[in-house]
């Protein structure tokens, strides 16, 4: 076992979304929402209160017809790392109602836990988290249909995309039961990655050199996360937030609307964090 | 009716007009208490925050109440341990207003979280490194040492003190009060600043992430020094209010102009400082992450660079040295407005701290946010002013609050005889 453990690095499950592929269908956001029992508001008509755990943004290169370029951006939580598990939510939460795991990587969040503060929204830069403001409504009918793998979340606590988390403890409960120690890339998917009919998104272990994600990325393990492909980037890299979600582009314009950068500055030359 | 309950030798208004003033009040208090409950029993959707906006109006009134409810800790802190003895004739107001203000500060913690009955979370399943953590378990102690604070004033009634037990448990409380008011600097000290580093810590917003001293960011100490800068110009601020109200001199000059020059070299310290944190922030901290100055300040109409003047200059500097030079502070008119100029630059900066941080734009491709409360917010904002209100009128009425009255209104020494002759016209016909 130590042996084993020696040659395992801890996993860390990432994602790699290719926005030159994406075409914006919002598919991702379809199944999240039904793989993981994302509730309903009775209106839905204000947007700014409405839980989708991956949210297609679309962005535009500002410019006017017709040199107008639209690319669309699925924005999962990033599964912040920041430095050694100290990711913008997880620091500030006062009942430790989410949580970085070294094993996987993921950021958890227990509903049950949570009583409701908002602290860890005021600190994601990507507004990945959702409040329930309203107690959760389900179609008529729908109800039958829940998935009984993801508890449906209440009125009054917070709630974000898991990486399909549920999906890996099936996974590796299956793969121990097989007698492997790892759980193999195939046997653990999110939903959004399956769904994406472009297969723009894909998805991993960031550590492991035979995974997809880790070949497209390549993480260099001199450097830190720091991505080697030349069209990856990560949103808002040099806030220090060591995401787990990495983009690739190979527009100029796309991979600079992925963080703020003086005018001076060209993209991807990430200064130090300060803290 | 209640005057054996009225402290010897000063004079109050009459029962009706009492009871008059405690149902206006209370009117607004009700409004805010259904208010309340609408927030309890349908959640948090009567507000009109969101998943972009989830701090809002009430943690900007939870941090400004506690701001200028550090009036308290520090004339504690001037009296007791430093040794500023003609504050005597104020701490007792000082400590009301503190407890009111911390009282406010929970009660409204309870509305605005999403789950008010699994709050003690916090403390069960505690996590060290979140500034909220230590926030709540200082804020309630600081809060436990208020109560113990204001308890030998209740005692100090005098139909309670008449009771043996009461007075001498009143009098060993007096005796212990130093003890309370090192332990209520202390904790102040610490909740005050992880309120700030609440702010200051959230490296994924460069508006509000500084760097810091060990485990803390500037904030934290920016946060309790400022408390202790404004907190006690507030405690003067009430006591202006509630001698214009009673239209009595309720605290002599001497004792006022002491505070308000402590209060005065704080609030001048502190701009200095907060004026070396801004600079440092838009120079080196922001540009480090991308952000310069102008994109915090010139991305909608409302939250432009006047906000930045308005709180240091006419917040900071302006009600500094107006306390500092001592002619200026002798004048009361100059006196009451550097004080009422300082209130104001304390709850802007709190202001900007939660709100103008939610509505700064991280993302390149996001947009500023705006946001305006609900009925139902501002009604449970005022709820506190209400009951803050209800604690003085009953507190001023019932309770020696302030040592100097009798000195400064003496009445004629007949005070039975003017209560019998007030109470046929004012309680017979409610009687009969
Ligand atoms: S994206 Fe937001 S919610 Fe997800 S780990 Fe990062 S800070 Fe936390
Ligand atoms: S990984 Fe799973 S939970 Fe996260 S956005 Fe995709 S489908 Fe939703």
């Amino acid at each position: 076992m130590k042996h084993e453990q020696k040659h395992n690095p801890p996993m860390k499950y990432g994602m790699a979304i290719d926005l030159d592929k994406c075409t914006g269908c919002g598919a991702c956001m379809v199944a999240c929402m039904s793989e993981n029992n994302v509730p309903f508001k009775k209106d839905e008509s204000n947007k700014l209160d409405s839980i989708t755990w991956i949210r297609v943004y679309k962005l535009t290169n500002g410019k006017s017809f017709p040199d107008t370029e639209i690319c669309y951006l699925p924005r999962p939580c990033q599964h912040c790392e920041g430095h050694g598990g100290h990711s913008p939510c997880v620091s500030v939460c006062p009942a430790t109602a989410t949580d970085y795991s070294q094993e996987t990587g993921i950021v958890s969040q227990i509903y049950t836990r949570c009583f409701g503060c908002r602290y860890c929204m005021a600190a994601c830069p990507y507004h990945a988290r959702y409040f329930n403001w309203w107690d959760p409504v389900w179609p008529d009918g729908m109800e039958k249909s829940l998935s009984p793998n993801v508890s449906p979340r209440m009125r009054g606590v917070v709630e974000k995309c898991s990486f399909c988390f549920h999906r890996y403890q099936q996974a590796k409960n299956k793969a121990y039961l097989d007698g492997e120690r790892r759980v193999p890339e195939e046997a653990y998917q999110t939903a959004c990655t399956q769904a994406c009919p472009a297969g723009a998104i894909v998805f991993g272990d960031l550590n492991n050199p035979t995974h997809k994600v880790h070949q497209i990325v390549k993480p260099d393990p001199h450097n830190g996360n720091k991505s080697k492909n030349p069209r990856a980037f990560r949103l808002l890299e040099r806030l220090g937030t060591n995401t787990k979600v990495y983009y690739l582009s190979s527009r100029e314009w796309v991979r600079r609307a992925g963080d703020n950068y003086l005018e001076h500055e060209k993209t991807g030359q990430v200064s130090k964090p300060h803290h | 009716m209640d005057s054996a309950l009225i402290p010897k030798g000063v004079k109050r208004c009459p029962m009706w007009q009492f009871l008059l003033g405690l149902g206006i009040v209370g009117a607004v208090l009700a409004w805010g208490v259904y208010a309340m409950l609408l927030c309890w029993f349908k959640g948090l959707n009567q507000t009109n925050m969101n998943d972009y906006y989830g701090f809002a109006l009430w943690i900007w009134a939870d941090l400004a109440v506690i701001a200028v409810g550090g009036g308290a800790f520090f004339s504690g802190l001037l009296k007791y341990i430093i040794g500023k003895d003609e504050l005597k004739n104020i701490i007792n107001y000082a400590v009301l207003i503190g407890f009111i203000c911390y009282s406010s500060a929970l009660l409204i913690l309870a509305i605005d979280v999403g789950q008010p009955l699994r709050s003690w979370f916090i403390f069960w399943h505690a996590n060290v490194h979140s500034m909220l953590t230590e926030v709540a378990f200082c804020l309630s102690c600081y809060f436990s040492v208020l109560t113990i604070e204001y308890i030998p004033l209740i005692l100090e009634n005098r139909q309670i003190d008449k009771v043996p037990f009461f007075h001498n448990l009143g009098h060993n409380m007096h005796e212990t009060m130093a003890v309370f008011a090192a332990t209520g600097a202390f904790l102040s000290f610490f909740h005050q600043g992880s309120l700030g580093g609440v702010a200051g810590v959230l490296f994924g917003r460069p508006f509000s992430f500084r760097e810091g001293l060990l485990i803390w960011p500037w904030t934290f100490f920016l946060f309790t020094w400022s408390a202790a800068a404004y907190g006690p110009c507030f405690t003067l601020l009430i006591t202006w209010i509630t001698e214009k109200v009673t239209r009595k001199k309720l605290v002599k000059d001497n004792v006022v102009e002491l505070l308000a020059k402590i209060s005065g070299w704080m609030i001048f310290t502190y701009t200095i400082a907060k004026i070396c944190d801004t600079t440092r922030w838009a120079n080196i901290t922001a540009p480090g992450l991308g952000q310069t100055l102008a994109d915090f300040y010139t991305g909608t109409a409302f939250y432009g660079y006047w906000i930045l003047f308005a709180e240091v200059v006419l917040g900071g500097l302006v009600p500094a040295i107006i306390l500092i030079s001592a002619p200026l502070r002798k004048n009361p008119v100059w006196r009451v407005t550097a004080i009422i100029l300082a209130v104001l630059g304390v709850s802007l900066n709190r202001w900007v701290m939660v709100l103008q941080v939610m509505a700064a734009p991280v993302m390149t491709f996001d947009q500023w946010i705006l946001y305006y409360p609900s009925w139902q917010e501002v009604a449970t904002t005022i709820l506190p002013v209400a009951y803050g209100i209800i604690l003085i009128m009953i507190s001023y009425r019932y309770l020696p609050i302030f040592p100097q009255e009798a000195e400064l209104n003496p009445i004629d020494d007949e005070p039975e005889v003017e209560a019998v002759a007030d109470a046929p016209a004012d309680l017979e016909p409610a009687k009969a």
